[in-house]
């Protein structure tokens, strides 16, 4: 397995988009594209197993390695673990999902296809990357094509949206970028290779001050509290296919960075900042939770959700138990399908009823059965139901984080496990008053679901089923690579 | 396709990892013939959900009453040969694990697996549920015929069946958390099933998130004895957490929060959990409004199963519950106080589905303080069941003598609401003339939950007076004038629905609803007859030996006169159309008023929810992240703007104003050298 490809695809079906002639033709060059993505994904995974099963226990598999910039030490290098494999399926999930939600847009057709595909090829290679120039490179890779995404196709307030949402992440990537350096001279290995700065133990006073950059530059992205504000005004007013990728794929690549970067080849700074990260993430979730509960609008109730899921992911890592930590990737995965999925949900129903306020519908089951179905299935994640993949990932972290017996980290457990109820009020409310409830007039002759949508669709729920009813796939696959990150922190002298 | 088949063999092989622990006597078949129990209902939820609306819409009842047939002839099977061929060995019934695999581990030791757990109660579980389902499988045949979810609702039917009887083998405390939870949100779309009506959805909604809030207490318990037992099996948790002297159970004893053990805790939030679905005050809200849904669904979910589940945790835990004497006295009085609670709540009510709602958490109050009774052994130290125990087979007789009595009233209710197209009483009065059998059956059940002998419920009612009056005296008082009360407001429904005025019938009547809604009638009212003649002790006890109940029969003078009082009064009231219940509802003016509107306690809980919760954490939180976290935001980039606006005039392009700034920074350079520098 050639780890380039995965760059390559993406390049190439860009490229191919921007030869095309007509919209029906860039529409079918991006599916055939992400289809061979999700092929390519299938194809990593089947691989790493197949390694794995045959006894390779090296931490990093199909590892590549080109001199790019020898001056300064910079290197072309990739490789994979459980942990990327993870999110490249992710990616590959929400890629095609994406694609396929998108079918109806017509302004602009072959920007917007490109500029999705992009996206994909910045987060592919974040995932594959083991140099930290080169993730960071392919970091921004993945910021610009949503500014234009929001700016363009985007409704509402969508130049301030834009704005906000680009300026935030570019100074969560600044932040980034001053960390990487700091790291970079600190360590006084003079290079960007993960894998060496992991070997190299860094000084304590050095990662003093570049964890907490890396970590808040990365929990930007992730929606750390309180940098998460441009969640709820960049999903509102990003397009469909947008939203679900700034929320299936760009919160992730926060969420692996704090995870991998700053929290792997730093322990001593992960455990000097836990318990802050664990108090702003207790505060994500639950306030996050709560202020859903007052939302009206769809997709402001799946932002500020994410807000509190996300919050899981964080406080996964901050918690610094193994368990936890395999509950926070796994988090990531889960959150990334069901929020892609309740946004082209969303996408579905707005298309239908042009709104997206809850108190405006009501009793759409009767007119659109299959896409209210799907309703049911996120929000039923979304709460973390058994079977679906969200409880697998909750149930992870709160086993994980209640391994700590001290009051403090109960205190944060119980808060967190709180979540679960509050959660079930907000989507009982929002499934209540779409779903259910009379039938609104003006809504009768709505139609169901579409081809491509319905692809979609299934597509996402797959995943979540394939987690939910099994995960022990998914634990066998990350569980190996949190424990490395996990012997790393481990051998850190405690304080 | 030989790639295909590679790779499907290797799924199983890799990723399934299905052990089999131990395999009975009777050879593996019984293993996987158990598997198919849940997993035929199972599959019919999948069959009818993905294509019953399209293709097999008529057909759809059938399927899911045929798959359920086999899962209950197998249950049944399953508990005649664990009882009487291989379950007992050297005189006691043992624990079975025939089938388990690890799902997801968390940690060394720490892990759900997926099993079976094959001793007394879950097999008698097993038997009761499938039974049930089956009779409301049939029922609904003719019940819901012509409803336009047709297949839709026997899915859900069938989803539920799955859970429960998932719920009822658990081996993991974890596993039984997971169908815990498939559980309500199969009842939370079984009650929202009339979904345009808008007092189903608030139902439905209600149920889920206060039986969602009691989870919470389970999910705890649950973290709590992982974190000091260090397992998630229930056969492992009950050996560590019941050794004398072993390290788990003296951290569990030994680590306290305010004044009670880590082990109480536990004890008590698993309780808080099983309280939820069970109904139990202050948690039972949700119960009565769940009758928004389909008749059949209330007899099989909100009677005779689910609701029963958390009694059923009780007992399943029951070992670990003993060793915590805090956590036996909480069942003991949360349990007697809902039954005597509900009891007056239901002596006012005016919904015959409301009615029976609230006997169903009264007696769910009489099996969970019958658990409480059966006492604690912590002064021995290790787990020893002497002396204990008769509470615990009293609880699990009235389980499922209940089970059936009450199946059998709510589906007697629906025959009456299927005929009347009303809820209300007050369109009742004189059915017995239109609906013979019904009327027979109905008043069989209602002799049985009174506890007149010999139907059912006399024996199991019995058995958890004895075992309260040899624990407490108060507790056998208030049981007592609870069942005083049940005979009372059972016979006070009887006379209104069957007897009192004639009614007047509107239009064309259509008679009893055919065979398919009489069959199950039938069959339940000869077991709410007979069930009572079964000799529970020996084969359902807290330790698996078998248990003589001696029966005096002295001691059935008071509750026996009791009942007959209850009985005779209700029949002095309501037997004939008079205003002596108007008259006596004036005289009790306040409390009557009081326990019409079930305490307030709906009220109590609107209050917490809408001005609490909503208001002052939901509303400000919103706005907080709108206007400080976002308006820091905000602000950031508004003065950032602000500032770039005025350097943006440093660069205007004058060379005058250039040549001002040179000269300017010039002598200040020459300051710093000079003055500060030197």
């Amino acid at each position: 397995m050639n780890l380039i490809l995965l760059i390559l695809l993406p390049l190439l079906t860009a490229v191919l988009i921007l030869l095309m002639r007509n919209s029906q033709q860039v529409k079918l060059t991006a599916l055939i594209g992400s289809v061979a993505q999700l092929a390519l994904a299938f194809a990593l995974l089947l691989a790493f197993r197949n390694e794995r099963v045959a006894g390779n226990e090296a931490q990093m598999l199909f590892e590549l390695q080109y001199n790019w910039f020898p001056a300064w030490n910079i290197s072309f290098h990739l490789g994979v673990d459980g942990i990327s494999v993870a999110m490249i399926l992710l990616t590959s999930f929400v890629v095609i999902a994406g694609v396929l939600v998108s079918w109806n847009v017509t302004k602009m057709t072959k920007e917007f296809f490109f500029l999705l595909i992009l996206l994909s090829l910045g987060a592919y290679g974040f995932f594959i990357s083991l140099d930290l120039f080169i993730l960071f490179f392919f970091l921004e890779i993945a910021v610009i094509p949503k500014y234009l995404l929001i700016g363009i196709w985007g409704s509402g307030k969508k130049e301030y949206a834009a704005n906000k949402l680009a300026l935030m992440l570019m100074g969560g990537s600044a932040l980034v970028l001053v960390g990487l350096l700091g790291v970079y001279f600190g360590s006084h290995q003079k290079s960007f290779d993960l894998i060496t700065l992991a070997n190299t133990h860094i000084p304590v006073e050095v990662q003093k001050i570049c964890f907490p950059l890396l970590f808040v530059g990365f929990g930007v992205f992730s929606a750390l509290f309180p940098f998460h504000t441009w969640v709820p005004d960049g999903h509102s007013s990003a397009p469909t296919a947008g939203s679900m990728f700034l929320a299936g794929i760009s919160m992730k690549l926060g969420g692996y960075g704090c995870l991998r970067v700053a929290t792997y080849i730093m322990p001593d700074g992960a455990k000097e900042y836990a318990n802050i990260i664990i108090v702003l993430s207790t505060i994500a979730i639950l306030y996050g939770a709560f202020a859903t509960m007052m939302q009206k609008d769809l997709k402001y109730i799946n932002a500020y959700s994410s807000v509190s899921h996300c919050g899981f992911v964080l406080l996964g890592i901050g918690m610094l138990t193994k368990t936890a930590m395999t509950g926070a990737v796994m988090q990531m995965v889960s959150h990334g399908l069901m929020t892609a999925l309740f946004f082209a949900v969303i996408g579905m129903i707005y298309e239908r009823t042009h709104t997206r306020q809850v108190n405006e519908m009501g009793g759409l089951l009767k007119v659109m059965p299959f896409i209210t179905t799907i309703l049911f299935i996120v929000g039923f994640c979304s709460l973390g139901l058994p079977g679906l993949s969200g409880f697998v990932a909750e149930m992870t972290v709160f086993m994980g984080s209640w391994q700590h017996p001290d009051p403090f980290h109960r205190i944060a457990t119980i808060a967190a496990c709180m979540s679960i109820v509050v959660t079930a009020v907000y989507i009982l409310r929002a499934i209540g008053q779409t779903a259910m409830g009379p039938l609104k007039e003006g809504y009768v002759n709505l139609s169901d679901a579409k081809w491509n949508e319905k692809i979609a669709a299934i597509i996402l729920i797959g995943g979540i089923i394939a987690i939910g009813v099994a995960p022990f796939w998914l634990n066998d696959l990350i569980g190996p690579a949190t424990q490395i990150i996990m012997n790393k922190l481990a051998a850190v002298q405690p304080k | 396709m030989i790639e295909v088949i590679r790779i499907t063999y290797y799924i199983m092989n890799e990723f399934l990892q299905i052990r089999l622990l131990q395999v009975l006597p009777i050879g593996w078949n019984f293993g996987w013939s158990l598997l198919l129990i849940p997993l035929l209902p199972f599959a019919g939820f999948l069959l009818l959900g993905l294509f019953g609306r399209k293709y097999i819409k008529n057909s759809a009842g059938i399927i899911a009453t045929a798959l359920l047939l086999v899962s209950t002839v197998l249950s049944i099977y399953i508990a005649y040969v664990y009882f009487f061929e291989y379950g007992k060995v050297m005189g006691m019934y043992q624990k079975f694990v025939p089938i388990q695999f690890t799902w997801l581990e968390f940690s060394q030791g720490v892990s759900i697996d997926f099993g079976v757990l094959i001793d007394p109660i879950s097999v008698m579980m097993l038997a009761i549920v499938t039974f049930i389902s089956l009779m409301v499988h049939i029922y609904s045949l003719a019940y819901m015929k012509g409803d336009e979810r047709f297949p839709t609702y026997y899915a859900f039917l069938g989803l539920f069946t799955f859970s429960m009887l998932g719920l009822v083998m658990a081996s993991n405390i974890f596993q039984m958390y997971i169908f815990w939870e498939l559980v309500g949100v199969s009842s939370f779309l079984l009650i929202g099933y009339y979904y345009n009506k808008p007092s189903a959805v608030a139902a439905c909604k209600k149920a889920f998130i206060v039986t969602r809030f009691a989870d919470l207490g389970f999910l705890l318990g649950i973290l709590i004895l992982s974190f000091h037992a260090g397992t998630l099996d229930f056969n492992t948790l009950v050996q560590r957490l019941t050794v004398d002297g072993s390290e788990e159970l003296h951290s569990a004893y030994t680590s306290t929060f305010l004044g009670a053990s880590a082990l109480t805790w536990a004890a008590i939030l698993i309780f808080i959990g099983g309280a939820g679905k069970s109904a139990m005050f202050p948690l039972h809200v949700w119960l009565p409004d769940a009758m928004e849904g389909p008749t059949p669904v209330s007899a099989l979910i909100h009677a005779a199963t689910m609701v029963v589940a958390g009694v059923y945790l009780v007992a399943r835990m029951f070992p670990i519950f003993s060793m915590s004497e805090g956590a036996m006295h909480f069942v003991t009085y949360v349990g007697i106080f809902s039954a005597l609670f509900a009891a007056l709540i239901a002596c006012t009510q005016t919904d015959i589905k409301r009615v029976l709602a609230y006997s169903t958490m009264s007696q769910i109050g009489f099996m969970m303080f019958a658990l409480g009774v059966s006492g604690s052994n912590l002064k021995n130290g290790s787990l020893n069941y002497s002396g204990l125990g008769a509470g615990y087979t009293a609880a699990m007789f009235h389980l499922f003598t209940h089970a059936i009595f009450k199946a059998l009233l709510f589906l007697g209710a629906g025959s009456v609401i299927h005929f009347i197209h009303s809820n209300e009483l007050k369109d009742m009065g004189g059915l017995r003339k239109y609906l013979p059998i019904t009327n027979i059956t109905f008043l069989i059940a209602c002799l049985a939950i009174s506890g007149v002998p010999p139907f059912a419920g006399f024996f199991s009612k019995e058995e958890i007076l004895l075992a309260a009056y040899q624990h407490k005296a108060l507790i056998y008082w208030i049981a007592l004038i609870t069942s005083g009360l049940t005979a009372f407001y059972m016979f006070r429904l009887y006379f209104l629905i069957f007897w009192n005025k004639g009614t007047i019938v509107h239009g064309e009547h259509h008679g009893e609803g055919g065979f398919a809604m009489m069959l199950p009638l039938v069959l339940l009212a000869v077991g709410a007859a007979f069930a009572g003649f079964i000799p529970f002790g020996n084969f359902v006890t807290a330790d698996g030996k078998p248990m003589e109940v001696v029966f005096h029969w002295q001691f059935s003078i008071a509750p026996v006169s009791i009942a007959l009082a209850g009985i005779f009064t209700a029949m002095w009231l309501y037997r004939k159309q008079n205003n002596k219940p108007v008259a006596i509802a004036n005289s009790l003016n306040v409390f009557y008023k009081a326990g019409y509107n079930k305490f307030y306690i709906d009220e109590l809980y609107l209050f917490i929810t809408k001005k609490i919760l909503f208001n002052l954490v939901g509303r400000p939180a919103a706005w907080f992240d709108k206007n400080v976290v976002d308006g820091m935001v905000n602000l950031t980039g508004n003065t950032t703007q602000l500032i770039s606006e005025k350097i943006k005039e440093f660069q205007s392009g004058k060379v005058q104003q250039y040549a001002i700034y040179f000269l300017a920074g010039v002598i200040g350079l020459a300051v710093v050298f000079i003055y500060i520098w030197k």
